[in-house]
Parts: structure tokens; sequence; C-alpha cells
């Protein structure tokens, strides 16, 4: 049985063995599983020096939080960051991607990587799979061309702006855009207002939800501001809920002693 | 003779557009729970009203006093909560007028299930936790499923974190599965029974995304009802 | 009904202060039916990683199987243990290159890195999109349950014993608010020098 399973060595790419049996499963009335979603609020705007993402870490799964601190800003190279929206594990493993095939193109050309690159190959990747991926990216980086912030939709298109929102709180976010956004806004002034729409999203938006993160990408320099404010603080219990030993009743207990390994080197003696 | 529709007049037709089913429901959020103790109550309900992902209000009070002695809780579809809630205190009403005295809360738990199963094939969407004093001065909880089942219980929780907090539930007011000699177990109080209560709150809140902002906490006792109120997230 | 509620089943992992527990429950049923009710979902798979599986029974042993054999791969070439967290980015890659014809599991991963003894508890969901908190994860049809026990009981540098009770009390409670899952529960509790296996006594139906 072992044996079997080891003449099967991994092939690159998808695996699509299981269709068949899970497609006679699923026609059996069973409903499919839930995926892990973002359900998010990620924006992305210029400002003077270059540009700023920001995003939620809400994961949702239906109606219930999976995660209550997620990285959704991914990073694809020193210059470039992309925030994902969508089904958790695609935007995770296309930025993934994508980041190692930027990487081993900077290492062949010689220089850094310019923004459109990404932009290419993401929407290249996206519709490919014809949206069958389901990743809403927002895509921001600084290269010798200048700033840009790409918002990349999961069928492939992508549309160039001057300031972006996406997922589902990306209504929320991009009214704080449209009433106060404007060409060449200073830097603090920018991460204000990414804070802001984000907060809109985050308390607007039932899908968004918990911190703020922010990553802020100048011409020579990028700042990954992980929980950048902790807007919402879990409560403080009133009661402590610690239990007395031996409140759970065990009828059986086995204890495994494990080797804690000790490396002694015998040093050479200087002589 | 055949019925003309939409389908028959491909020239009208918009393109793209299709009209789906009306859904007379809509799950609006929020959730309960109610503990029954020796000669008090204490009911518990989120102030979030909501729909799909938007946020309707932050300060709907889903608690409803039908007498000095007894409070409903109920969510689900906000319409049916209100329209079934407004029959309730119509129903109570007459009930005082016709016999001159307010009706116990055995009395308004038995209403409330046939009043619910009179709409046994249309009814109405909503979880109902009921909490008072009885007529012996005991504290008591009912709940009830959407067409009227009405079961008595020492605790309980319902609404959309429902499931979240029953074994919380379970474990703290019962002391299910807790092995413990009788001088340990803790002794249900009223301050005990709130405690409990807004903690499975903010548990709930933490990852039921349509439980949250504030959390209202009545406590009943034959001398009246007493009100709180408690921050929850507001995301 | 989720295809993942097929076989019915639960998985609970904790982290403490230098430790991590994870617990499973006995289940194993067809629907509402029970078949067997020595059924573990958590699997030793290194000396000091524990590894859970949830959902479709049949999955969870064609998982566990594969899983084994490209751990194993990679110890014998790199010769030397695999970590826990080297081991879940396999797993979620694993689980990802199944995007369009899943796997119907949900994996819970519990253990101590080999070298400095960093507890690390991990979940994924059935396409490896990996969630890695600091308090706890929770797999499997009383997944809602788990989440409002563990929340409530569950605090930040638990010593081992306590964190013993902590999810045991959330395990026990939180199935018994579920038809699926049940019928008897095992924890263990991993700690830098020993592994505490203790079998509880629930309710049997």
């Amino acid at each position: 049985m072992d044996l079997d399973l080891a003449r099967d060595m991994p092939r690159a790419g998808f695996n699509f063995d299981n269709c068949k049996r899970n497609a006679t499963l699923l026609s059996g009335g069973f409903k499919p599983p839930k995926t892990t979603k973002t359900g998010t609020t990620i924006a992305g705007i210029i400002f003077k020096d270059g540009v700023i993402l920001g995003a939620d870490t809400r994961a949702t799964e239906g109606p219930i939080v999976s995660d209550k601190n997620c990285a959704k800003i991914h990073y694809l190279a020193s210059n470039i960051y992309c925030c994902g929206a969508g089904t958790a594990a695609d935007t995770e493993m296309t930025t993934d991607l994508i980041s190692s095939q930027l990487e081993l193109h900077r290492l062949n050309t010689e220089r850094q990587v310019p923004v459109v690159c990404a932009n290419v190959m993401l929407k290249q990747m996206l519709f490919r799979y014809q949206g069958h991926i389901s990743a809403a990216l927002v895509l921001g980086g600084v290269d010798k061309y200048g700033s840009h912030i790409y918002c990349i939709h999961p069928h492939g298109s992508a549309d160039k702006l001057p300031y972006a929102t996406m997922g589902s709180g990306s209504l929320a976010a991009m009214s704080v855009f449209e009433r106060r956004w404007k060409p060449d806004l200073s830097e603090e002034e920018g991460k204000l207002l990414v804070r802001d729409a984000i907060a809109a999203g985050v308390f607007n938006d039932l899908g968004s939800g918990s911190n703020i993160d922010l990553c802020v990408i100048r011409k020579d320099s990028t700042e990954y501001l992980r929980n950048y404010e902790l807007a919402n603080k879990k409560g403080e219990r009133q009661l402590n809920y610690d239990f007395k030993s031996g409140s759970t009743v065990v009828l059986n207990k086995t204890i495994k002693d494990l080797d804690i390994t000790i490396n002694i080197r015998p040093v050479p003696m200087e002589t | 003779m055949s019925f003309l529709s939409i389908d028959h007049f491909s020239d009208y037709k918009v393109h793209g557009a299709q009209r789906p089913d009306f859904s007379p429901y809509e799950s609006n959020g929020g959730s309960i729970v109610a503990i029954a103790g020796d000669d008090f109550a204490v009911i518990a309900a989120d102030t979030r009203l909501s729909s799909g992902y938007s946020i309707h209000s932050r300060t709907q009070t889903k608690l409803f006093q039908l007498s000095p002695l007894t409070v409903l809780g109920s969510t689900g579809c906000w319409c049916d909560t209100l329209s079934l809630t407004s029959l309730m205190r119509v129903r109570m009403q007459m009930y005082e007028h016709t016999h001159l005295r307010t009706m116990t809360t055995d009395a308004v738990a038995q209403m409330l299930s046939i009043t619910m199963y009179n709409r046994r094939f249309f009814p109405y969407y909503v979880s109902n936790i009921l909490a008072g004093i009885d007529k012996n001065g005991k504290g008591v909880v009912f709940s009830y499923d959407p067409i009227g089942h009405c079961e008595n219980a020492k605790c309980r929780a319902g609404g959309t974190a429902g499931p979240l907090l029953q074994p919380v539930l379970d474990n703290q007011i019962q002391l299910k599965n807790m092995n413990l000699d009788e001088k340990d177990k803790p002794i249900l109080t009223k301050e005990r029974a709130v405690s409990v209560a807004s903690d499975t709150f903010i548990s709930a809140a933490e990852r039921d995304i349509y439980t949250g902002d504030f959390v209202e906490i009545k406590i009943i006792t034959k001398d009246g009802i007493e009100s709180m109120t408690i921050n929850l997230r507001k995301d | 009904m989720s295809i993942l509620a097929y076989n019915g089943g639960c998985v609970v992992a904790m982290r403490g202060k230098d430790c991590v527990a994870i617990a499973t429950d006995h289940r194993f049923g067809i629907q509402a039916q029970t078949i067997s009710t020595d059924f573990k979902k958590v699997f030793n798979i290194a000396p000091r990683m524990f590894l859970g599986l949830t959902g479709l029974q049949t999955d969870i042993l064609t998982v566990r199987d594969r899983v084994m054999f490209r751990k194993n791969l990679y110890e014998t070439r790199e010769n030397r243990e695999m970590a826990p967290k080297p081991f879940s980015a396999m797993l979620s890659s694993f689980l990802y290159e199944h995007r369009f014809g899943p796997y119907f599991i949900e994996p819970v991963i519990a253990g101590l890195d080999p070298k400095t003894f960093e507890p690390f508890i991990c979940n994924m969901d059935l396409i490896g999109c990996p969630n890695v908190p600091d308090d706890f994860v929770v797999a499997g049809t009383c997944a809602e349950q788990l989440y409002g026990m563990c929340e409530t009981l569950w605090r930040p540098n638990l010593e081992p014993d306590d964190l013993f009770e902590v999810i045991s009390q959330s395990m026990l409670n939180a199935f018994d608010r579920d038809a699926m899952s049940g019928w008897g529960a095992t924890v263990y509790v991993i700690e830098k020098d020993k592994i505490t296996e203790r079998t509880l006594k629930t309710r049997m139906d």
C-alpha cells in the first residue's frame, strides 16, 4: 500500500484526480463545503512619494470568523506589494507564485522589476483560469517609471488607477476616497486617508473587521506596518474560568517521555 | 390556456436580467441568552440589526417586556418579530381587560406557543426565548422553535450565535461534564448569571459576524426589572 | 448537509505556556448512524508533532498517507526532523494542488519546534489556506460550538495541567451539543520532555 504511494511522485501544477469523484459525491445531494473567504476591505492610493496599501485582518467562513488577524497585504518584491480579497487560499497562493516568478525575473534581468510586469503576470494567470481562481487584487508599487496602483479582477481584467478599493467593504472604503483623495497627498495625510478608508470598511461591513494593516512603499524604501491600528480589542471577561484540577474525569493516562537531545561536542585541546 | 409571461416577448427582455424568486424571509441576525435562577431570571440580547454584510442598526433592542414579570427575546426575521410581538401585546391587553389581571409567565408561554402554531404553514421566522418569574416566584426560561414548540429550560441560547453560546451555558450554569464536590460547585447568584451572560456575548462577538455593538441585559425579579448595557466589538 | 459532515468528528488544538494540546473525539459514523467509536482523528507524525484531520474518512486516511510519504521523503533527503512550520507549508501546498478537486478534510496541526521547542498550532480550510493564531484552532462538525467554548475558557500562558482541563472541557461541552461528534475523547498534551495522553470519560450518546 505504502509502496504504491511511493511510486506516484507528485507532479507540478494542479491535480484534477478527485474531480470526477467529487462531482459524483456532490450530485448525491451534498452541499459543497465552504472555503475560507477574506470578505475583505482592501485599498491602495498613490501619494506624493509613492503608494500606500491598506487592508483589514478578518477571514470568514460563512458567518463565522475563522481568523481574527490574518495578513492580506502580500509581498511580491521589495518594491511591490499586493492586497488580496476573495478566496483566502487563492490570494495567498497566487501572490506567492507570482512573487517567486518576479524574483527569478529580477535575477535574470539583473534589474528591479517594474510594477507593470507584476500586473501582467497576475492578470495573465487569472485570465488563464477564467475566473475559477477567485482572487481580487489591489497591486501597488514604485519603480523607475513612478508610482502605480492596479486593480485586478478575478477574471483577469485590470485597471490602472490613482486610488482603488476591493472586497466586500470596497464601497465603504471608496466613499472615503472619493470624498478626500487628491493628487500629491503628503505621507501623513495619505496614511490617515487609507486608515480611515479601511476603518470605514471594518466598522460598516460585516465581512471585514479586526485590525488595520498598512504598507507604505516609497521610491527607495518600504515600510510594512502590520497591525498599524488595533481597531477592535476583545472585551474583558468578568469571571475567571480556570478549572479546579480533576474537574474532567480521566479514564486512563499514559505518559511518553521524550529525550531532550544534548549535543556534547569534544573541543580539541590547544597545544 | 397558457399564461403569457415575459418569456413570450423576447424583444422586451433585458439581456442578462433575471427575476429572482421572491423570498418572504430574511435573517436579520442577533443572539439571545436566558438563564433561570431560584428567584430571578436573566435575559440578554445584542443590539445589532443586520442583513447580508450590512448593519441596519447598532442600537435595536431585541428584548420585549410583555409584563412586569415577563420578557420576550426575539431574533430572526425582524419584520416577523415586530408583527409577532405586537400581536402578543394586543392579546395580553385583551386578557387583562377580560379577566382583570395580568397574565402569568406560564400563561404567556402557552399563548406564545399557540400564536406561533397558528401560522404552521407560513411560520414566523423567529427564534424566541421567554424569561420571567412564574406563579410560584421561581425564575423560568422557555425556548421555542419557529412553529411553536415550547420547551422549559434552565438556560438557553438562541439566534445566530446560539450554537456558540449554548455549550458555554451548559458548562458554566448547569455544570455539565464537571466532576466537582458539592462544596466546590459555584452557587448561581444573580451576579454570576449576569457575568456569565455578558462573558458569553464577548466570546460570541469575537466569532459571529452578526453579533456585536452592545449587549442589553435584563434582570427579572419579583420586585421588577433591572436593565443594563455592556459594550461589545463594533466591527 | 455538507460532505465534510458525512462522517462527523471534531479536533481542537490549543497553545499553552511552552506546551500545546490537541484533542479528538472517537466517533466514526455514516451520517446519523454511528459505525464505530474508536476512530481517532489525530496522528502522531513526529516526536513532538500531531496532525488532526476531520471530514470525510476516506480522505482523512488518504491525505495522512500521502503527506506522511512526502514528509518521510523530506526527512530522508534532508536527514533531519521536520518542524511543524515547514510541515504545515507542505500540507498547505499539497491541499492547494487539489484546488479544483479537493480532499474533503480540514486539518489541524499542533506541535513543538524540534530545536527551539516553540509551540505551534495551525489549521487550514480544505484547499489549504493556513491560519496560525496564538490561541486555539478548531475543526469539525461542532466547530461553532468549539469556537464559543474556546473563546470563553482560553487564556494566555496556561500551564500544561490547566491547559488539559480547558481543552477537555471545551471539547466535551461542545460535542455534547452536536449529534455528529462525541463517543469518547482523547487529549494529548505535548511538552518539551514528555507527551501525556489521556482518555476522557464522556457521554456515550
